[in-house]
């Protein structure tokens, strides 16, 4: 891996943090003025394997010299706006680029299938704001450029799941729910963080880490702390702020669903995280508080609510979408330990939980290819034609189960762990009864793929389904990956305990 | 006698002052008040009272929407573009003082700020022209004689 | 209890236009008029903002001796921001914050300056508050075009139809 990064020139990747952000942004300007969909992915292509590379750079540079602070204008922070990346964001660099990267080489066959011709470069052109803005939450050191940006990925998000209305209307109204609950939660985060700046008089998060445990009795601080987790609450599909998230993930095209799965709501989980243990401090008593009543609880409702709402879908991705809603939960009791052994498995999840639901997403739209998939009794037969995909499928599907041979059982085993660690035996007992639902619902998919029968009337065109190799090329190195991280997890293990370790150790410089 | 012969005449009369009045914010945003987006709002709403006297097809004619969508990405790429400079001239991204080498009148800072003004102007400006465009142009228009 | 009203006058009128329009983007079933009632909610939000950075006696941050440009002012934003909120920091409630950003404000240079960095904010926040009004009407006039009302209870109505006729298929 340093061998590629060191591929770059070194100027290129002093001046990182800055272009990984702006090179989609502009590309995203270039092509919307693209005259075809063909030539709009291939800019999109061509920005998101720059921003992979460039953040493939700066994990090597964190990993080996430590913090990687840059100052946007030449202006030094805390008056000028810094991006600020240490262990804790290059987990989610890692994610996110890698994830785009796929989901890019995925996505021409998928978009030029389900959206009209003369949208697409413009579909492409949404894609790179959301891409460049959740990088852009990802790496900023500064909490209303983190609210900025947030808000550039929230919106053009409202946008591409809006786009899924060629193929179901009732993406428009999944998409006008989210924008309304999302600008509700931003608008909360952007209220915490006036009041964090009324009490603190900066803007810059290890400023204000420096300078908020003297105001522990503040009122004020107690205020944003309360509007900040809502807030990013919401945006992160914590329990009961969910209820935007299995229909925006039902009714997308696609691609924007797979992309989404595995990168949106991690970005919101990383914002908590980072305003939680690093603004400010764990040992505060109302933070303290937070942890177990708020995180914890709600995080094991959430595990089990939502997987059993899953088990009693129809739809094939409502159900994979409540399912992202009880994975949450499990990052969320993660968090909620206050230990940096739960935070380090909560992360572990985050990466594995990336993976396993970009896969299973992937997987769905390549049967879906030419068909459109809606219930889960659509999927039945593919076995026989598509083995390939439904491989992947299983192996994505046995993985948020947390069977041993799958990278989901690291999580799954570390989240127990740690738990155990803190003397939380319910929570050990709920992720047990949480994976046994998930079997459930998995099980009901599998045996559609496996067992059933086609219908009749799709037979044949079931008989003949073939994915496309740039569809089946991204899916089987996901597939691949959650097998082979389970055979060799210390790399990502020990970028989850870097992320844990970075987070504790507090913002200040 | 052209109906609405009130509104056009005073629209006529008051569409160039709205132009040079944005310009004068757009210019001004260094000491006062204003700056690329307010600028570029009161632009689109002079274009905008245009299109309401005289007809979004008039409008149409005048600010077509190929010029719409072509300026939207220009003022991006002149934001861009002038980061990219200063990051090819040595410096951070957006550090202006690398444009012009004379530090005592901060003229790299002028010259900065007036291009990523005027991209953003660019932007918001046909950004708010299409979202016009976008709705207008959906409704039928009210023939003449219907108001 | 008068004399608390008329001190935080600016966070009584922010709180009555936030939960106006929170209880109008739950209370309706118009999507347009949630639409309006999230407007309002934001436009709270940017009140919030600008009436708590309010310096009393605050001159336009310019530097008078050579009108340069404002190469000057962000320094002078971060300076004036320290100064006037090193007495915040002392507080312990939102009432005297409040009270000492307007108050007791010294600074150590020879004039008073008034905070841009608020300012700055909230253009930030309207402008993303334009676009995301601009994209939830956007939706709406599709949602109008595609089902033939913006009521939600009848839209709601439409798809439960849609479903169970296809339940029942």
């Amino acid at each position: 891996m340093e061998f590629l990064a060191s591929l770059l020139p070194a100027s290129l990747v002093t001046h990182a943090p800055a272009i990984i952000v702006v090179t989609p942004l502009m590309m995203a300007a270039v092509a919307a003025i693209m005259p075809n969909g063909r030539l709009g992915w291939a800019v999109t292509l061509i920005s998101t394997i720059v921003s992979a590379l460039l953040a493939l750079a700066i994990i090597v540079d964190v990993q080996t010299g430590g913090v990687v602070s840059y100052a946007m204008g030449g202006w030094a922070p805390p008056a000028g706006i810094e991006f600020r990346i240490d262990g804790l964001n290059a987990v989610l660099l890692m994610v996110i680029g890698a994830l785009g990267l796929l989901s890019v080489i995925y996505a021409l066959p998928s978009v030029a299938d389900e959206i009209e011709e003369k949208k697409q470069s413009l579909f492409y052109s949404a894609f790179l704001v959301c891409f460049a803005g959740l990088i852009g939450v990802a790496i900023t050191g500064d909490a209303f450029n983190m609210f900025v940006f947030l808000e550039i990925s929230s919106i053009s998000t409202y946008v591409l799941v809006g786009m899924g209305a060629s193929s179901d209307r009732r993406a428009l109204t999944a998409a006008y729910n989210y924008l309304v609950l999302g600008t509700i939660g931003a608008t909360f985060f952007v209220i915490g963080v006036g009041f964090l700046y009324m009490a603190t008089g900066t803007l810059n998060m290890a400023d204000m880490a420096t300078r908020l445990p003297d105001l522990s009795d503040s009122r004020v601080v107690q205020a944003a702390f309360a509007f900040i987790i809502v807030g990013l609450g919401l945006k992160a599909a914590m329990f009961p702020l969910h209820l935007w998230l299995p229909n925006a993930y039902a009714y997308a095209p696609n691609f924007v669903t797979s992309f989404l799965a595995s990168t949106a709501t991690k970005v919101a989980f990383y914002t908590l995280v980072r305003f939680l243990f690093d603004v400010f401090w764990p040992e505060a008593p109302f933070v303290e508080v937070s942890f177990l009543w708020v995180f914890a609880i709600l995080g094991i409702i959430g595990m089990i609510v939502a997987s059993v709402q899953a088990v009693f879908q129809d739809d094939a991705r409502r159900l994979l979408a409540f399912s992202s809603v009880g994975q949450v939960g499990y990052m969320m009791l993660g968090l909620g330990m206050g230990t940096a052994a739960g935070l380090s498995a909560g992360m572990l999840h985050l990466i594995n939980h990336s993976m396993m639901k970009g896969a299973l997403f992937m997987a769905l739209g390549a049967f879906a290819i030419r068909f459109g998939i809606r219930r889960i009794s659509d999927l039945n037969g593919f076995a026989r034609s598509m083995p390939f995909t439904s491989v992947a499928f299983t192996i994505g599907g046995l993985s948020l189960v947390g069977v041993p041979m799958t990278v989901g059982f690291w999580s799954k085993w570390y989240l127990g762990v740690a738990a155990l660690e803190n003397g939380w035996w319910w929570a050990v007992a709920a992720l047990i009864l949480s994976s046994l639902i998930a079997l459930a619902y998995v099980a009901r998919m599998l045996a559609a793929i496996w067992v059933a029968e086609p219908h009749h009337d799709k037979a044949g065109a079931i008989a003949h389904a073939r994915a496309p190799w740039l569809m089946l090329g991204p899916l089987w190195v996901l597939a691949i990956a959650n097998v082979w991280f389970f055979f060799q997890p210390d790399f990502l293990i020990s970028m989850a305990n870097a992320a844990a370790e970075a987070a504790f150790s507090g913002g200040a410089r | 006698m052209t109906p609405h012969l009130v509104l056009r005449i005073v629209a006529k009369l008051l569409i160039p002052l709205i132009v040079i009045f944005g310009l004068y914010v757009h210019f001004h945003g260094d000491y006062s008040p204003g700056g690329g987006f307010q600028a570029g709002v009161i632009i689109a709403a002079a274009v905008i009272l245009y299109a309401l006297i005289f007809g979004v097809e008039n409008a149409k004619r005048a600010v077509p929407t190929w010029f719409v969508k072509f300026l939207a990405a220009f003022g991006v790429l002149l934001y861009g573009g002038t980061g990219v400079a200063t990051l090819v001239l040595g410096a951070n991204f957006l550090d202006y003082d690398v444009l012009h080498p004379d530090l005592a009148h901060h003229s790299g800072q002028h010259i900065g700020i007036i291009l990523v003004e005027l991209g953003v102007l660019s932007t918001v400006f046909s950004v708010m022209m299409a979202i016009f465009y976008a709705f207008a142009g959906r409704a039928p228009d009210i023939p003449e004689g219907e108001w | 209890m008068i004399e608390i009203i008329a001190e935080r006058f600016n966070f009584v009128i922010v709180i009555i236009l936030m939960m106006t329009g929170l209880y109008a983007v739950v209370a309706t079933g118009n999507l347009v008029k949630r639409l309006v009632g999230l407007s309002l909610f934001q436009t709270s939000v940017f009140l919030l903002y600008i009436t708590m950075g309010k310096v009393f006696g605050g001159q336009p941050p310019i530097l008078p001796e050579y009108s340069e440009g404002h190469g000057e002012n962000d320094a002078y934003a971060g300076e004036a921001a320290a100064a006037v909120t090193d007495h915040a920091a002392e507080a312990a409630d939102i009432a005297e914050s409040a009270a000492s950003h307007g108050e007791t404000v010294h600074h150590a240079a020879e004039a008073i300056y008034s905070n841009p960095l608020p300012h700055v904010l909230i253009l930030t926040a309207i402008v993303v508050g334009v676009a995301t009004l601009s994209v939830g009407l956007a939706l709406v006039v599709r949602i109008r075009e595609s089902y033939g009302t913006i009521e939600d209870e009848a839209i709601n109505h439409a798809d439960y139809a849609v479903d169970s006729a296809r339940r029942n298929t």
